[in-house]
C-alpha cells in the first residue's frame, strides 16, 4: 500500500499569473481518504493559498466538483487510494471561467436554473383549510430520480455540446425542469416549455450521453431530455395538426 | 400558447423513427441476406418468390419507408458529427445541403427502383 502520493493541483492567482499551470504536493495516502481530505490537507498543513470549494463532505451540497485525472468528479466522493501510485491531477471543472485556483465562476449556470422555474407552480393555491396536497408513491416515483440532482454541474462540464455552444441550457437545468414538470402538484410545465422547447433548450442536446455517465445521484439528466424531446415533439404534432388547441 | 414554431421537432422524429427502423429492422435484413442465405445458414427463398414478395405494393411501401427513414437518421447524424465533431458549424448551409440533400436524393432513388421494379 503507498502511503503518499503526489497530487498536482491546477493553480491560478489572476494578480500574479497570466495562465493557470500546476502545483505537486505530497499528501498521505490513507484508504479512507477522498481527494476532499487530501485538499484540506494541503490547506492546513502544507500551503493555506490553494483555494477551493467545498461544504458538507458527503455528496450532498455539490460544492466540491473538480477535473481529477480529466474526469469530472465529486470529490469528497472519490477515494485517493484509487489514484495510487498517483501523481494524480485536481483541475478546476471544464467548461467554465476560472474565477481563482480550482474554483470555477457558477453564473451561468445559475442563470439558467432559475431559468427553466425549478420550484412547484400552481395556477392557484388552495386554501389551507383544504390540506396538503397529497401525493401517492407512484406519483413520487415519476420524478424522485430527477429530483435527486445536487447541482454539482458535473454534468456541465461532461457535456461537450455545451463547451462548443454555451447557450445550451444544459442537462442539470433540463433534469431540474423535468423533476417539477412530471411532480403531480405542479402545473407550470407551460411555462418552462417556452425555456426547454428553444434550441437552446432541448433541441441542442446531440445525446452524446456523458451528462448522465458523470452524475454522482444517477439523475440521468440525458433520459430526462430524451424524454421531453418526445413529449416536445408529441406537442409539436398536435399543435399542427390541431391548430386551435391551447389558444 | 407554446413557443413551438421551428421545424427541429418534425426532424427529431424522423431522426428518431429512422433510429427505430434502423436498429430493428436493417440488421435482421442484412443477416438473412448477407449470411443466412448465402452461406446457407437457412433454406434461400426461390427468385421468383422473392419478387413476387417485392412486387406487392404493401411490401414496396415498406421498403420506401425503410429506406427514406434510415437515410434520414444517417443524414442527421452526419450533419452533427459534421458540426460538433469536426467542429464545422460554419459551414452550415453546406452541410444541410449535403446531408440531408443526399438523404433526399438518395430517397428518390429508392422510389424510382421500387416504382419500376413493378
Amino acid at each position: 500500500m503507498v502511503d503518499r502520493i503526489t497530487v498536482e493541483v491546477a493553480r491560478y492567482r489572476p494578480e500574479k499569473e497570466a495562465e493557470p499551470s500546476f502545483q505537486a504536493y505530497e499528501v498521505p495516502c490513507r484508504k479512507d481518504w477522498v481527494i476532499l481530505d487530501g485538499l484540506n490537507h494541503i490547506k492546513d498543513h502544507l500551503d493555506g493559498t490553494l483555494s477551493y470549494r467545498w461544504s458538507c463532505r458527503m455528496g450532498v451540497c455539490g460544492s466540491c466538483g473538480m477535473t481529477v485525472n480529466g474526469e469530472p468528479k465529486l470529490t469528497c466522493a472519490t477515494f485517493l487510494a484509487d489514484y495510487a501510485p498517483g501523481p494524480l491531477r485536481v483541475e478546476p471543472l471544464r467548461n467554465f471561467p476560472i474565477i481563482r485556483d480550482v474554483i470555477v465562476d457558477i453564473d451561468d449556470f445559475m442563470q439558467k436554473l432559475s431559468a427553466v422555474k425549478p420550484w412547484l407552480i400552481r395556477d392557484a393555491e388552495k386554501p389551507l383549510a383544504e390540506g396538503e396536497y397529497r401525493q401517492t408513491p407512484a406519483q413520487l416515483d415519476e420524478y424522485k430520480q430527477f429530483s435527486m440532482c445536487i447541482n454539482c454541474m458535473l454534468c456541465y462540464s461532461a457535456c461537450p455540446v455545451y463547451g462548443l455552444d454555451p447557450e445550451f441550457i444544459g442537462p442539470a437545468a433540463i433534469a431540474l425542469a423535468q423533476r417539477y414538470n412530471l411532480d403531480s402538484r405542479d402545473q407550470g410545465a407551460r411555462q418552462r416549455d417556452e425555456v426547454l422547447s428553444k434550441h437552446e433548450g432541448i433541441w441542442s442536446c446531440t445525446f452524446v450521453g456523458e451528462c448522465t455517465k458523470v452524475c454522482p445521484k444517477h439523475v440521468d439528466p440525458a433520459g430526462a431530455i430524451q424524454r421531453y424531446k418526445l413529449s416536445s415533439a408529441m406537442g409539436s404534432v398536435k399543435d399542427f395538426l390541431m391548430p386551435w388547441r391551447g389558444k | 400558447m407554446m413557443a413551438r414554431r421551428s421545424i427541429e421537432p418534425l426532424v427529431w422524429i424522423l431522426f428518431s423513427v429512422g433510429g427505430v427502423v434502423a436498429a430493428m429492422f436493417v440488421p435482421v435484413l442484412l443477416f438473412l441476406f448477407g449470411f443466412a442465405y448465402p452461406l446457407g445458414w437457412l433454406a434461400s427463398p426461390s427468385h421468383a418468390h422473392l419478387v413476387a414478395v417485392v412486387g406487392h405494393p404493401l411490401v414496396r411501401v415498406l421498403l420506401f419507408f425503410l429506406c427514406t427513414l434510415c437515410l434520414l437518421h444517417a443524414a442527421h447524424r452526419f450533419r452533427y458529427t459534421l458540426y460538433d465533431g469536426l467542429q464545422l458549424q460554419h459551414l452550415q448551409e453546406l452541410i444541410l445541403l449535403v446531408s440531408y440533400g443526399g438523404a433526399f436524393v438518395g430517397s428518390v432513388a429508392a422510389g424510382v427502383l421500387l416504382w419500376q421494379f413493378g
